[in-house]
Formats: structure tokens, C-alpha cells, sequence
């Protein structure tokens, strides 16, 4: 029998856990200043998950997703990205988010239950939390087909758990876009848990990568904690993308620190001592290693951060928490451009017996 | 002005959305070339070119998918769903996303998609080709669910979904599609969404029906007429939202309610027409509400197709019982 498609799957690391460069590094980290700047959002990143988990066990917050330990390959993503192309996000890519115009606030007016914090001042183009999995994957192939239909230079990106490749939705995006060779890049944030699943269980394929190639889509994963890795990569395809060469398949090898929510207990299903390890990879002392090697950082410059971080944080709750609660009304509001007359009358009726205030 | 059928009117809509308006991009299952396989897209890709008039790759799911992140680009997207019994891997999108987005972004992003699809039986197809699950979007806030009767309702409707900047299901009944003409003018006009149409004024019973079976209940109109029995039929036409009003003003004039549908009884859009007279004209009702509508039955394969969909006597007999009391 004779060959007649071959296909490998490549690896990329930049910096490695120790915060040692494996190698030249490209442009963009030869400037100390946007360096820091990455290295500031993966800190805010941090930060805020660690007081959104302290809002929702007092009661201040609803369920909750954190981002802990997958800091660099969001920060990675959303530094590569133009303003101008599109994020489809799953619900815990903040570092992306923040990156591209998001508030602190809306993030926590969205977890308090208020569809209000998916109205994004900033990224208005960028689609909402999404919550069934998988299902952001066409909406991002269909934005990417209007980009090519108009002749935009516009990328769309849409992010996906391995858990979520899983999905049906993922392998009809994927299909689309190389079929139609779209300006998209499908992002794999393999953090090694889909809630209690292990990765291993979810494919019998080495890798999550090469789930793209079956849709004619180049694959390749980085070094998920690395985020100047994952910056070079996602660099990259977006280039390629805008270029017309078609979309990318990224997967991003990282780890899901924390708690799948706060609705979750990881310590009933995942081994200690494969966390314990995990944290010895994490990306925050990496880069800070990096730049502290480079002199560019040290600790009082570290304490510095952190309290500005903090009192950031800080007037993120305030507003959050200083927001009025929804009118009954709202949830009425947006239903239609043109309501039927028949819901006014269940509006009036609503807003007759509105809720308890607590 | 010609004489079409109704699945040319919706190539005329077609055609004139995509002539006026540059957005305007239809995607489906062999739309291009092939025109479809009812060709109601004959001709408008070798019109308006491959991207806007673009065959997608074989998924009901991707086709509702693709759309909101096309029309949320402000792209106005009409899809085709090539037969109803294949739009259920569609539903997750259209319920979960496309109905909801305007919502859950405050009215930031919004999807203006029309998404069409056969409806119903009655055409000698293979199994999963005729079934009626209108219910299944009724019951999702966010859309509106038309189904037009004739040539001249689908041109203007059509139209008016496509503008709509919010989805809509345009549901085709396939019965229908060649099996009348009606002078229909291409100049642009749509049809305004939400209103039921009277095919028919009576004064003994009222008939509230959709789709195909407006061609059966006009004939069981026809036949009561003969015995002095005077029927007003009314197309509900939007099935969501319902236009009650004109159902219940017809009720108060007439007393007597039969509904007809293809689709099966059970939580049958019926139920919902029934109830909503119950609880605002039950003192208007000079006999029982009578609903005559598939049975709870799968849709059978085509060979038993007619017994399921109701016929003109079962709607004469329903008239009589009403008429007994």
C-alpha cells in the first residue's frame, strides 16, 4: 500500500517552566515593557479569580469559573489578537477578555446573574460567556465566513476545552472553516480535566491537535503555561489566517488548577500528586523568572503590582456590587426588536408581583 | 405580474432580497447548483455567485450554527434546512443560541436569520421528510414561526422575515408547493409579521388552521357551505407569536371553534389556540372546542401518510359535533 497523506504534529516552547529561553525569541519579547504588560494581566488574572471564589463562599457571587493556572495561554491569545477580530470564548478565558477591553465588573456582574455584565463595553463584536459546550465553535466559523465573504482582514478565534472537541458543533466548525479555507483559529485549552473526565478518556488520538487535520486544518500544540509561546504560535496562525491561507488548529497544554467551578470538588476525583506536580509548571514564576533574569523585574516591583492589582480589584466589587438588581422588566426587554403585543401583557404582570428583595 | 407557485414566489423573495440588499447571503444543503431539492433557489447562485448563495458542507447543526456568528456579523442570513425531520440537530443551535443572543447580550448582538424549511407531509417522501414540529419553536422565546399558504403570502412574508432583524422560522408547507398558482407582483412588498389572515368569513363555526391543511379545511368549508353551514376559515399564518385577537373576535361572532392541524395532538399548537379561547371567551362558546389534528402516532412512512393527515371529512364531521349542541 502506498502513502498518500502524511501529517505531523508539532510542539512549541519558548520559555520552559524554569523561565529559560529555549531558544531566540521573537519581537515581540525583546520588549521588556510588553512583556510586563503580559506579565501584569496573568497577575490580575490571578488575583481576581482568587477574590471571585472569596465573593462566591460568602454568598456575593453566583457559580463561579476560574482561570487559575491557564493564565498563559489567555493572556497569549488575547495579546496576539487585533482589536478588530473576533473572540468566541468559553466562560473562563478572562485573560483573553481583559486583554481585549472587558471589564473586571462585567465579568463579576455576569456571575451575580445579570445577563447585563455580556454587554461588553469594549470588544463589542466579541460573542458572550458560553455555556453549552461546544457550541461556540460554528458561531466563530459563521463570523470568519463573513469576514471572507466582505474581504475583511479579520480573524475570528474561538476557544474550546479538549472536553469540548468531543463535540459534534467543534467537528462541524473545524470541517467549515478548512473546507472554505475561513480566517479562523480554533484554540484547545487542554487543561487536562473536563470536569471530572480525564483528557485520556476523552480521545483514543495522541494528541487534540490533530483533530483538525481530518477537516484539512493544520494542528499543533505549545507549551500552554508559556505564554510567550503561546503568543508566537497564536501569532502565527492569525497571520496565516489574514494571509487567506486558512485556519489553525492550536492546542494549549496547561492545567485546570483550581476547581472546575465553585460548584465543584476536584479532590473527589483528581490524584493530589498530579496537582502537586502541576504546580510546579505553573506560568506566573516562569515569566516573572524570565524578566527578573532580564532585570526588569524584582520584588519590590512585584509588591508594587500586586497592590495595584488589588485596588483594582477592589473597585471591580465596588461597582459590581453598587449595580442596581435587574428590573423585573429586563428580562422582557431584549427578547424581540419588535415585541408581539401579547408579552406586554405578561411584562405588566411580572413586574405586579416582583421578587422578594432577598 | 405571473402566476406562480408557491415555491416560486419564494425564489421571486429570494431573488429580490438578494437583489436589493448586498447583506442579504443564503446558505444551505444543495442551494447552489442544484437549486435545491424543491429549487427554490434555482438559479440564484449562477445570479449572485458562490459566496452568496453557497452550499454548505452537510450538517443541520453548522448551517444554524454558521448563521449566528454570520448575522451577529450583520450579515442577513437566510438558511435552508433541506427537510423538518432533519432540523432536530439545528434545534441546540436555534434554541440555545440563535433565539437567545439578543437577550443575553442586552441587545448588543442580534440575529437577524431566516431559517427555512419544508413542513408536513403528504408528498410521497421517504421517512423523516414530512413531519410538522412547529411546536418545538413556538415554545422558544426569542423566535417567531410563520407558515404561509400561498404564493402571495410567501413572497411578502418571506420579504418581511428576511428584514426582520430577529429569527424567524419560515416553514413551507410542501403540500403546497406546487399545487396552486396565484398572481403574485414582484415589487418588493412585504407582508406584515404576526397577523393571522382570514381565507374565509362565516357565521355558524369558526376554523383556525395553518399550512397545508388550509387547502382541507377550505374544501370542508366549501362542503358545509352546500348544506348551509357557513364557516369562517382562518390561516393563523404566524405561529408565533399568535395573533389571538383575531381568533377570538371571529369566536365571538361565530361560537363555535374547530381547530385543525397535521402536526400531532398531543400539546399540539391546538392546545394552546384552546386554551387561550377558554380562558377569555369560554362565555362567547356555544359548544365545546373541537381539535382535529394528527394523531400521537411517529408520522407514518408515506404509505399510511393520509391517513394521518386529516382529511376534509374529518373536519366535516368536527363542524357537525360542534353544531349538535
Amino acid at each position: 500500500m502506498k502513502t498518500v497523506a502524511q501529517f505531523a504534529i508539532g510542539y512549541e516552547q519558548l520559555l520552559d517552566a524554569g523561565g529559560r529561553p529555549t531558544g531566540e525569541l521573537p519581537a515581540f519579547a525583546q520588549d521588556a515593557g510588553e512583556l510586563t504588560r503580559m506579565y501584569r494581566m496573568m497577575v490580575l488574572c490571578r488575583m481576581f479569580d482568587a477574590k471571585a471564589i472569596n465573593l462566591q463562599r460568602t454568598g456575593q457571587l453566583g457559580t463561579y469559573a476560574p482561570c487559575t493556572g491557564q493564565e498563559a495561554t489567555h493572556v497569549g491569545v488575547g495579546a496576539a489578537m487585533r482589536p478588530e477580530d473576533v473572540l468566541f470564548p468559553v466562560y473562563r478565558e478572562y485573560g483573553t477578555q481583559l486583554w481585549r477591553g472587558v471589564t473586571l465588573t462585567e465579568i463579576l456582574t455576569y456571575w451575580a446573574g445579570d445577563e447585563t455584565g455580556t454587554n461588553f463595553a469594549g470588544p463589542r463584536q466579541d460573542f458572550p460567556w458560553c455555556v453549552p459546550i461546544g457550541s461556540q465553535a460554528p458561531h466563530a466559523a459563521g463570523a470568519a465566513m463573513a469576514f471572507r465573504i466582505r474581504g475583511e482582514p479579520r480573524c475570528a478565534v474561538a476557544y474550546i476545552g479538549e472536553g469540548g472537541t468531543s463535540q459534534g458543533a467543534f467537528y462541524e466548525a473545524v470541517n467549515l472553516a478548512g473546507a472554505r479555507r475561513l480566517p479562523t483559529v480554533f484554540v484547545i485549552v487542554n487543561n487536562g480535566w473536563a470536569i471530572s473526565v480525564p483528557a485520556s478518556a476523552q480521545t483514543g488520538a495522541e494528541t487534540f491537535a490533530q483533530k483538525g487535520i481530518a477537516g484539512g486544518v493544520p494542528g499543533m500544540q505549545v507549551d500552554g503555561n508559556d505564554v510567550i509561546g503561546v503568543r508566537a504560535v497564536m501569532e502565527a496562525a492569525l497571520a496565516r489566517a489574514r494571509a487567506g491561507e486558512g485556519p489553525t488548529v492550536i492546542e494549549a497544554l496547561t492545567y485546570r488548577l483550581s476547581d472546575h467551578t465553585t460548584a465543584d470538588d476536584a479532590s473527589r476525583y483528581r490524584p493530589a500528586d498530579e496537582l502537586a506536580a502541576a504546580w510546579q509548571r505553573e506560568p506566573l514564576p516562569r515569566l516573572r523568572a524570565y524578566l527578573a533574569a532580564q532585570g526588569h523585574w524584582d520584588d519590590t516591583r512585584e509588591q508594587q503590582l500586586r497592590a495595584a492589582c488589588a485596588a483594582e480589584i477592589d473597585a471591580a466589587v465596588k461597582g459590581y456590587q453598587s449595580r442596581p438588581r435587574p428590573a423585573v422588566g429586563a428580562m422582557f426587554e431584549h427578547l424581540f426588536a419588535h415585541p408581539p403585543a401579547a408579552l406586554a401583557e405578561q411584562r405588566e404582570q411580572a413586574t405586579r408581583y416582583p421578587p422578594p428583595a432577598h | 405580474m405571473a402566476r406562480v407557485t408557491l415555491v416560486e414566489s419564494i425564489n421571486l423573495a429570494l431573488n429580490r432580497a438578494l437583489a436589493d440588499d448586498p447583506d442579504v447571503v443564503l446558505i444551505g444543503e444543495d442551494i447552489g447548483v442544484n437549486g435545491g431539492v424543491f429549487r427554490a433557489t434555482q438559479g440564484l447562485q449562477q445570479r449572485y455567485g458562490e459566496w452568496r448563495v453557497q452550499d454548505t458542507p452537510l450538517a443541520e447543526g453548522l448551517i444554524a450554527g454558521m448563521s449566528i456568528g454570520m448575522a451577529a456579523q450583520g450579515l442577513r442570513v437566510v438558511a435552508e434546512i433541506q427537510f423538518m425531520g432533519f432540523m432536530y440537530p439545528a434545534l441546540d443551535q436555534i434554541a440555545n443560541h440563535m433565539a437567545r443572543l439578543r437577550n443575553r447580550t442586552r441587545g448588543r448582538l442580534t440575529c437577524p436569520v431566516v431559517i427555512r424549511m419544508p413542513h408536513g407531509g403528504g408528498i410521497h417522501a421517504p421517512e423523516h421528510h414530512s413531519e410538522s414540529l412547529e411546536v418545538l419553536f413556538c415554545h422558544h422565546a426569542g423566535l417567531r414561526v410563520v407558515c404561509p399558504s400561498t404564493p402571495a403570502a410567501a413572497y411578502g412574508l418571506l420579504l418581511a422575515a428576511i428584514r426582520d432583524p430577529d429569527p424567524v422560522i419560515f416553514l413551507e408547507p410542501t403540500r403546497l408547493y406546487r399545487m396552486a398558482r396565484q398572481e403574485v407582483l414582484d415589487n418588493g412588498n412585504a407582508l406584515p409579521l404576526d397577523r393571522a389572515q382570514i381565507l374565509r368569513e362565516g357565521d355558524d363555526v369558526t376554523l383556525v388552521t395553518w399550512g397545508a391543511m388550509t387547502h382541507e379545511s377550505l374544501q370542508a368549508a366549501q362542503q358545509l357551505a352546500q348544506r348551509k353551514i357557513s364557516c369562517e376559515v382562518i390561516d393563523l399564518t404566524s405561529l408565533s407569536p399568535i395573533d389571538h385577537d383575531c381568533i377570538l373576535d371571529s369566536v365571538a361572532h361565530t361560537g363555535r371553534l374547530v381547530i385543525v392541524h397535521e402536526a400531532a395532538r398531543n400539546a399540539g399548537l391546538g392546545a394552546e389556540i384552546a386554551a387561550t379561547v377558554a380562558e377569555r371567551a369560554l362565555y362567547d362558546l356555544l359548544a365545546p372546542v373541537e381539535r382535529v389534528t394528527g394523531y400521537d402516532t411517529v408520522m407514518p412512512y408515506f404509505g399510511l401518510e393520509k391517513a394521518y393527515i386529516p382529511g376534509v371529512d374529518r373536519i366535516v364531521d368536527a363542524v357537525l359535533r360542534t353544531l349538535e349542541t
